[in-house]
């Protein structure tokens, strides 16, 4: 590869032209075929009609794939510059929404943007991330081993994190802890630090039961025993199990499921959406769409990598590994592995929200492989250095 | 750089540390997918299918009741249901409101009809009102444009085109109650009703028939998507009687004066019941409309028992009547027909006095004036010679004593004394003055009409145990409806001579001079009537009231009056009906009871020449 110059560390410098060529269509095929499973059974959702989700959905993936470019195409280092700004950003709508009352129905807390709904604690999710990356980029590994160091961070995360509990919103927490701990766990924190931290949690479960509210108490009782509620609570979690299991190895066919077209099935086309293709396609469609999930969680751990800077490694496995969570606690739960705390599946549950979160994530790692071979020093934007 | 290769040494390995554990949770959730899609499978297939279909029952249209000619006793009518749908009606209270105009409605209808559209998911019918007036129907279907989610449904009740006619026999039918539940699903149906008396219980299985089933594709909510499958089930069967509607009819007009009295028409060689009549009656359409508290208890505290079918379950002292069986008794147990009594009005037994119904005496009695006649003293003499238990014996040959096993509910069965039975029910001994009542169809004696029928058909029909029933039944052989009984009725061990002997007394109460009921002769030529009166005694009549003279029963209050009762057959010569009528305090067989018996059977061969006139002109061609 020709570049045009170096920077000061002996890196190329790009232009707008060769980014484009550097963007990875790989990717974005991979993407495109899971995001075309949800057309497909959104289509199946609305009884074989492109109205009124799939039609919608593939307007919003459309918006998302331009996004997604967009900030594949922005320099790394000016997303290394802004990424505090991101993060205080993003939670300053946090605050917002929380005290300023940008307040919809129970946990709907949004901001209308007419074409799709800015949730911050959604924004977050990417923020953090890029935050979390910018902090540890700036440390050495001796750094990283000193806890002092670690407080700073540890504050980045609880901030966002205790705000979200308060909406409630138990799914995003959980994935802002376990995108977060990712990033700590890749930036070389001892392991003996994360039992510490695991240990404290497990103390702490008494006081955050208390802090839950009654119907998240319900849904962790009912998980724990469906029977308890058939028809109230645990009805969700019974319906889900039946249209998969009812699915068996290939599935009632396109369109064929009962379960989820006589409605038995709550949220079909939305947090619910992974059980109607179990329904329709069965043990072969669910586990070829797992494969695929499995293909771009792979192909993210490639491209993070091959990186050159800490700070486009960590973001870069950062992303996948929230879009990683996104699919792990949504299969998980309509699995009836977990309890139902409403996580979409990324790329296929209808819904504008996500699916932006989601291809701004796949921006970042498509970011991160255009800058591959960039490096960046530690402190190469410190004013002091 | 050296650093940063560090940091990417272990940013490389933790990352495909954590790479692994993904793929381990991906693998670990096809693990699951496996098991409930694979494993599990077949029962979530099941469950499934549960989900999605919905049983629903069809009530089968219950089954005819029909008289001999196929009179309709029982039948359903269509009962117009004004039904509302709220997601049709959108504003359910102003449809209510205008529906109001239309058609009668009550308040509190109203507010049901609110509280339960509130209540129901919107696509569920509501009965607002059923039992509606074909001029309502009419007026609904004018206004309907006004009158959205408002319906017209089409249910079926039962109703008894005869009424309080049939009322006994038939029965009714009513709403399950706890108590009625079984296994068939049709009884939890709501609305649905079952026989609780008369035919309507008995036949109640074979004339519900069996349910259909509908199986239908429901969604979440219950909303019908489609019907799958329907199985038709069976229309209850239809139940056609031996009865003659044309008779009870006319039974029941002539006793509805008496307070309290019923009446039993046989065949008397089959046991085919042609009618059965008790008074007062009740009006059985009354029960499947839902009958009120007031009502029912009217019913209940009637003094004259409506709800009850005195023919089957009434048990009178049998009187005179009696005689036939203990005349019977008498001859099988060597007392000679030519066996002389001296009558003088009374018979001393010990320091007890035992009178005859006649003052004075009958003079020097043999068996067949003291049948026409109906001599106590003769009986009296019979008893003391031969005891209880022989005539108990020759009771229960003709019957009495035990229930007839007539196919209907709530029959009595009377009761024969012996001397065993006192000494186990009572813990006494016998007193031969007891034997001497018995003789005359007192004391202990209890007969229910329908068994006083049978008697006398097992005397008349020459000597066969007919058994009564009232359901007539497919001929195997010809495949049409007949009422001759499956099993014919055996002989019983009579000798011809006695049962001829009882025939000409019989023949002699009615049609001889000095009979007993000689006032209530048929004088058409070929339908004369043969008979014995009773007249039972519910009192004790004292010492001073026998000196003054023995009140005649007109001038007594109504429940102190003897019971009148009668046995007849007819024609006299060719035996074929047998009747037997019980008016309850009516005085005197032979004033109320015996007239009664004439007109019935007049009327029942009249009516039998319609169909058959072999009958009049003797053997026909």
């Amino acid at each position: 590869m020709a570049y045009r110059g170096l920077n000061e560390f002996g890196a190329p410098e790009m232009t707008f032209q060769e980014k484009i060529l550097q963007l990875n269509w790989l990717l974005f095929l991979m993407i495109l075929a899971v995001a075309g499973v949800g057309f497909v059974m959104l289509y199946s959702a609305a009884n074989g009609d492109l109205d009124p989700w799939a039609s919608r959905q593939m307007v919003r993936f459309g918006v998302g794939a331009v996004a997604m470019i967009i900030v594949a195409l922005i320099d790394i280092r000016t997303l290394l510059r802004f990424s505090y700004l991101i993060y205080f950003g993003a939670l300053g709508l946090l605050i917002a929404v929380e005290f300023m009352g940008f307040v919809g129905m129970g946990a709907q807390r949004w901001i209308d943007l007419k074409f799709f709904q800015l949730q911050p604690s959604e924004v977050m999710k990417v923020a953090l991330v890029l935050a979390l990356a910018r902090y540890f980029h700036g440390l050495t590994l001796e750094d990283v081993g000193r806890p002092s160091y670690l407080l700073i961070p540890l504050a980045m995360v609880a901030a966002p994190v205790l705000l979200i509990l308060r909406q409630p919103d138990l799914g995003t927490a959980i994935m802002l802890v376990g995108g977060a701990g990712v990033i700590f766990f890749l930036a070389g924190v001892r392991i003996w630090k994360f039992l510490v931290v695991i240990a404290g949690i497990l103390g702490s479960l008494p006081f955050a039961w208390s802090m839950l509210r009654d119907y998240q108490k319900q849904r962790i009782l009912t998980f724990l025993d469906p029977e308890r509620d058939p028809l109230g609570a645990g009805y969700h979690i019974m319906q889900a199990k039946i249209a998969t299991g009812s699915g068996g190895l290939t599935g009632r066919g396109f369109m064929n499921g009962t379960q989820s077209h006589l409605n038995f099935l709550p949220e079909k086309q939305t947090d619910f959406i992974f059980t109607m293709l179990a329904e329709e396609f069965g043990l072969i469609g669910g586990c070829l769409l797992l494969a695929l999930y499995g293909l771009i969680m792979l192909y993210g751990l490639i491209i993070a990598v091959r990186a050159r800077s800490q700070y486009g490694r960590l973001v870069g496995m950062g992303v996948t590994t929230t879009f990683s969570l996104y699919v792990f606690i949504n299969v998980a739960m309509v699995l009836g592995l977990i309890p139902v705390v409403g996580v979409p599946l990324p790329l296929i549950s209808y819904g504008g929200t996500a699916m932006m979160t989601v291809m701004i994530a796949f921006g970042l790692l498509m970011n991160t492989y255009v800058h591959r071979e960039l490096r960046i020093g530690r402190r190469w934007y410190d004013p002091l250095s | 750089m050296k650093p940063d290769r560090t940091r990417s040494k272990i940013f490389t390995r933790r990352a495909a540390f954590l790479t692994a554990g993904k793929m381990a949770l991906l693998g670990g959730l096809g693990g699951r997918m496996y098991y409930l899609q694979v494993v599990e499978s077949e029962r979530y297939k099941v469950l499934a299918e549960e989900n999605r279909i919905n049983f629903r029952l069809i009530a089968p249209p219950r089954g005819f009741v029909v008289d001999r000619n196929g009179d309709f006793l029982a039948i359903n009518i269509q009962n117009y249901q004004v039904i509302l749908i709220r997601e049709q009606a959108k504003d359910v209270e102003a449809v209510l409101g205008r529906l109001s105009q239309v058609i009668e409605l009550e308040e509190h209808d109203i507010a049901r009809v609110l509280r339960e559209s509130k209540r129901r998911r919107g696509f569920v019918p509501i009965t607002v009102r059923d039992n509606l007036s074909w001029e309502e129907v009419s007026s609904i279907g004018l206004n309907g444009p006004d009158l959205p989610g408002v319906n017209i449904e089409v249910g079926q009740s039962r109703h008894y085109p005869y009424g309080s006619d049939m009322a006994h026999v038939v029965g009714y039918v009513s709403s399950v109650t706890q108590e009625d539940l079984t296994d068939d699903p049709l009884l939890e149906l709501p609305g649905f009703q079952i026989g609780k008396n008369g035919i309507e219980k008995q036949y109640d299985l074979a004339l519900r028939g069996r349910g259909g089933t509908s199986e239908v594709e429901v969604n979440a909510l219950g909303r019908v998507i489609q019907e799958v499958r329907r199985n038709e089930g069976k229309t209850g069967e239809e139940v056609r009687l031996t009865l003659d509607m044309r008779l009870q009819q006319m039974i029941g007009n002539r006793i509805k004066d008496e307070r309290a009295a019923s009446v039993v028409v046989m065949e008397a060689a089959t046991g085919a019941v042609r009618a059965i009549t008790s008074t007062p009656s009740y009006d059985p359409n009354a029960f499947s409309a839902g009958l009120s508290t007031a009502q029912w208890n009217e019913l209940v505290n009637n003094p004259y028992a409506p709800l009850t079918n005195k023919a089957i379950a009434g048990q009178y002292a049998p009187g005179s009547t009696f005689k036939i069986a203990v005349a019977l008794a008498a001859m099988e147990n060597g007392i000679s027909v030519d066996h002389s009594v001296f009558c003088p009005g009374h018979m001393e037994l010990g320091d007890r006095r035992f009178h005859c119904w006649k003052r004075y005496g009958h003079g020097h009695m043999a068996l067949i004036e003291s049948i026409r006649e109906s001599c106590d003293i003769w009986f009296y003499d019979v008893a003391r010679r031969i005891g209880v238990d022989k005539i108990a014996e020759a009771a229960r040959k003709l019957g009495l004593g035990g229930v007839t096993g007539i196919d209907l509910r709530g029959e009595k069965g009377g009761l024969i004394p012996t001397k065993k039975w006192k000494r186990e029910k009572r813990g006494q001994p016998w007193h031969m003055g007891e034997s001497l009542v018995v003789g005359i169809g007192q004391g202990y004696v209890l007969a229910t009409p329908l068994q006083l029928a049978v008697m006398t058909a097992r005397v008349v029909n020459g000597g066969y145990a007919v058994n009564p029933y009232l359901r007539m039944r497919v001929d195997p052989t010809t495949g049409q409806m007949t009422d001759m009984p499956e099993v014919p009725p055996e002989k019983l061990d009579i000798r011809p001579d006695i049962l001829e002997t009882l025939l000409e007394s019989m023949d002699a109460v009615v049609n001889d001079p000095k009979g007993t009921a000689k006032k209530a002769r048929i004088e058409e030529e070929g339908l004369e009537m043969g008979g014995k009166t009773g007249t039972a005694q519910v009192r004790r009549i004292t010492t001073a009231e026998r000196q003054t003279g023995v009140r005649k029963s007109e001038e007594l209050q109504w429940r102190l009056r003897d019971h009148a009762l009668f046995v007849g057959y007819a024609p006299v010569h060719n035996p074929r009906f047998v009747v037997s009528v019980v008016v309850e305090h009516g005085g005197s067989g032979s004033g109320s009871a015996a007239p009664i018996a004439r007109d019935v059977l007049l009327e029942t061969q009249r009516l039998l020449a319609g169909q058959d006139t072999a009958l009049l002109t003797g053997e026909g061609p």
